[in-house]
């Protein structure tokens, strides 16, 4: 269905807790024809990278925000068929129709926070204020009223939609209605007589009184930072932003303390090759180590509730449950994101594999969606591949633990045969590490665990799926 | 003073420099026995004899290439082109030897090259370009786009005087139709200097050539004072001229026949958002061409070179915004 009335396309909500996103890539144009479903584009928050479809189908008539530009969830991103004029206000949303439009309404009163009824669409009465929440102010009206200590919003608007016009701010001032406001108040107590070296706080961002001449200073940019030669700056993408926030907060929260443990994985890396063939052939899928490791721990898990818990202000939450994450590098090498498989204590071995194979997949497609991502328990992370033998990894907020599993390798072991004599045999090694917050989980406890875990592992009966 | 056409007056500016210099002469394809393309040297021949009023052969190149080596050679050569769309001919010797001739050997090379411009006759792609912003581009050449008689006459004389190569663009759908009060003795109107064609405070147009008087009759049509800045000179241009009239009335329209890509209305546009943003009460708007040849059909040509109608149009969407 082709539309009359343009259709707002906005930044969605990825995740109760995301407030921006950036733009990746956009897959149109404007001008180009949309089908409703068809991918937009490509968005990246601090939770997820996805593709946004289209809510209706068009041609694409207004792109607002760049690739690049990181918006709040709400801000209108682009719109889709009616009129081309950008000058023109949105028509108020009709809720029947208009899905799209009205949850960029709710979002914008709501601020950041989701809301699962869509708030009734926005008062008509100020089209002046687009999507956003901000009224565009011009280059000369923002000089003018900066000079004037105006606050722009209070002028009355004769431009289109509204707008304050060079003519309307002059007009403002000239009839006498600007008051200066009150300074703010002074930081410091009572400054000393003598002149005083000024605050050591910036100035507020107060309005400057009209007696105060035109020269005041707005306020004090921001210091950009600036490279030295052979530097490069760019900057922060926003999933590496969150992993920065996520990572920092993680360590200031938890007690980190990491046990390791020995291995023999011989048993499984032969079951596995009996397996690999028929999983392969009968299922598209590769039975990976990962895949015996994730479900040997939600075994054990089973028996130590608290690895799987959570330290929630004063309450230990437990679960009967287990939400399993496996950290996933995307495939730019330039972050990584920790999909779980729900209720992963139903899975068997292969439903194990196949789950692992398809959320790291969807993590590379930037196919995730925010459930994916939402209400992990445990997480997994898996450096071995590039054969580290130890680590000690970041757990995941509000987690208790993380498990890192690292190279198989061939190494010389003591075996103790069946008549009691040690010797000397090539056993296949891994080494595993559970990272515990220390403020909830004992090292005792955590011992326990791995060992359970290990035996588990060693144990591993062609039976056992 | 004497009302002249806007031919007539380019025509009595060269004459005056004619009579005064004798280093002043004339050459290009018929301008002599027939008094050139468009008559506007019309008697020169009888006048100053054939060594003076020179008929080329069919070649462009030949002429700029002829009119620069003279000039090296210390006379003041009148290069005519019969149509300016045909100056392509001559880009080499224009651009790489007669723009850059001072800077690579310090010779003054004055020249002026007169180039008939513009369209609104059916002339069709070959017969109605306003290839300005072509040569603006060059460092080492001047450029000027008179609209009045009187600026005719004046900027003829100071191309004449120039020392440096001055393309003269002079628009053909002013020859005959534009009339003007012309002093009758010698002046020069300064080159880099723009003109108030109209004095207004709400929304500025800056325009230049013909698109003068689409300005001036698309003011008519709205209920808003309009400053028509007039630049005369595109190349150099009267950067302060433009930058008044915005702190005026901060809107802005730039208008010109020339299509718009690469036009020179972007590097004005260009240069208000870097030197007069804070003054911007709503975006530079352009109004031009398309980015299309000329066309023949006199309804395609009439939709192609901007008309009153659709200025008025712009300047409507500027006063409301």
């Amino acid at each position: 269905m082709a539309t009359n009335t343009a259709v707002d396309v906005v930044m969605p909500q990825m995740g109760v807790s995301v407030s921006e996103g950036t733009i990746t890539k956009w897959s149109k144009n404007v001008g180009d024809t949309i089908e409703a479903d068809e991918t937009l584009l490509e968005i990246s928050t601090d939770k997820v990278d996805t593709e946004v479809p289209s809510p209706a189908s068009g041609v694409v008539s207004e792109i607002l925000v760049q690739e690049g530009e990181t918006v709040e969830v709400g801000t209108v991103l682009a719109r889709i068929g009616g009129e081309h004029s950008a000058a023109a206000a949105p028509p108020p949303p009709e809720p029947a129709t208009q899905p799209a439009a009205e949850e960029a309404a709710a979002a914008a009163t709501e601020g950041q926070e989701a809301t699962p009824e869509p708030e009734p669409p926005a008062q008509p009465a100020q089209p002046a204020v687009p999507g956003n929440g901000k009224a565009f102010v011009s280059p000369v009206v923002a000089r003018i009223a900066a000079e004037h200590g105006i606050d722009p919003s209070q002028v009355p608007g004769t431009g289109t939609g509204g707008r304050v016009t060079k003519k309307d701010i002059v007009a403002f001032v000239e009839s006498g209605a600007a008051q200066p406001q009150a300074p703010a108040p002074a930081a410091a107590p009572q400054p000393a007589p003598t002149q005083a070296p000024p605050p050591a706080s910036p100035p507020t961002a107060a309005p400057v009184p009209a007696a105060a001449g035109t020269s005041a200073e707005p306020q004090a940019p921001r210091p950009t930072p600036v490279g030295a030669q052979g530097e490069t700056l760019e900057p922060m993408s926003a999933m590496r932003r969150g992993i920065a926030e996520h990572m920092r907060r993680s360590l200031d929260t938890s007690a980190h303390v990491t046990s390791a443990i020995e291995v023999d994985m011989t048993r499984v890396v032969q079951i596995r090759e009996k397996l690999k063939k028929e999983y392969q052939s009968a299922y598209g899928v590769n039975p990976t180590y990962l895949a015996f490791i994730a479900r040997a721990t939600v075994e054990t898990l089973r028996d130590y509730p608290w690895v799987n818990g959570e330290l929630r202000g004063d309450q230990i939450v437990t679960r009967n449950y287990v939400n399993l994450g496996f950290a996933v590098e995307l495939a730019d090498g330039k972050g990584l994101i920790v999909p779980n498989l729900k209720n992963a204590e139903t899975l068997n071995l292969l439903g194990m594999a196949k789950g692992i194979a398809d959320v790291a997949r969807r993590a590379r497609d930037k196919q995730l969606t925010p459930d994916d991502v939402a209400g992990g328990s445990f997480t997994i992370t898996n450096p071995g591949g590039y054969g580290t033998f130890h680590g000690t990894p970041v757990i995941s907020q509000p987690q208790a633990g993380i498990l890192g599993t690292y190279a198989i390798v061939k190494r010389p072991w003591v075996i103790t045969d069946g008549n009691g004599a040690d010797a000397i045999a090539i056993r296949s090694m891994m080494n595993l590490t559970l990272t515990y917050d220390h403020r909830l989980v004992d090292g005792a406890y955590a011992g326990r665990f791995l060992r359970d875990l290990r035996e588990r592992l060693q144990g591993w009966s062609e039976t056992d799926y | 003073m004497s009302e002249k056409t806007y031919l007539q007056a380019i025509s009595d500016g060269l004459r005056t420099e004619m009579r005064r210099d004798h280093r002043v002469f004339v050459l290009g394809e018929d301008v002599g026995v027939y008094g050139g393309a468009f008559k506007v040297t019309l008697g020169f021949q009888e006048e100053f004899g054939s060594w003076r009023v020179i008929d080329a052969p069919l070649s462009e190149t030949a002429i700029v290439a002829g009119a620069t080596g003279a000039a090296m050679m210390g006379l003041r050569p009148v290069a005519e082109m019969q149509f300016a769309d045909f100056v392509s001919c001559a880009w080499d010797h224009l651009v790489t030897v007669a723009a850059k001739q001072r800077w690579r050997a310090g010779t003054p090379v004055p020249i002026v090259l007169r180039l008939p411009s513009g369209g609104g006759f059916s002339g069709g792609p070959f017969h109605s370009q306003n290839p300005e912003s072509s040569f603006a581009h060059i460092p080492g050449l001047k450029c000027v786009c008179p609209a009045t008689p009187e600026d005719a006459k004046g900027l003829m004389i100071s191309a004449i005087e120039d020392p440096n190569p001055v393309l003269f663009f002079e628009h053909k759908h002013l020859y005959r139709r534009i009339k003007g009060e012309v002093p009758d003795e010698r002046y020069t109107t300064p080159i880099g200097k723009a003109r108030i064609h109209a004095e207004g405070d709400d929304v500025s147009v800056i325009t230049w050539g013909a698109m003068v008087y689409t300005a001036e009759e698309a003011a008519k049509m709205v209920d808003a004072s309009v400053e028509i800045v007039d630049l005369r000179t595109v190349m150099p241009w009267d950067k302060q001229a433009v930058l008044d009239s915005v702190r005026k009335t901060s809107k802005v329209l730039v208008l010109h026949e020339d299509t718009r890509t690469g036009g020179f209305g972007g590097e004005i546009a260009a240069t208000i958002a870097e030197e007069a943003f804070e003054d911007l009460d709503a975006p530079v708007k352009r109004v031009t061409a398309p980015d299309s040849p000329v066309p023949f059909s006199p309804v395609l040509e009439k939709a192609f070179i901007p008309q009153a109608d659709g200025v008025a149009k712009a300047l409507k969407e500027l006063i409301s915004y």
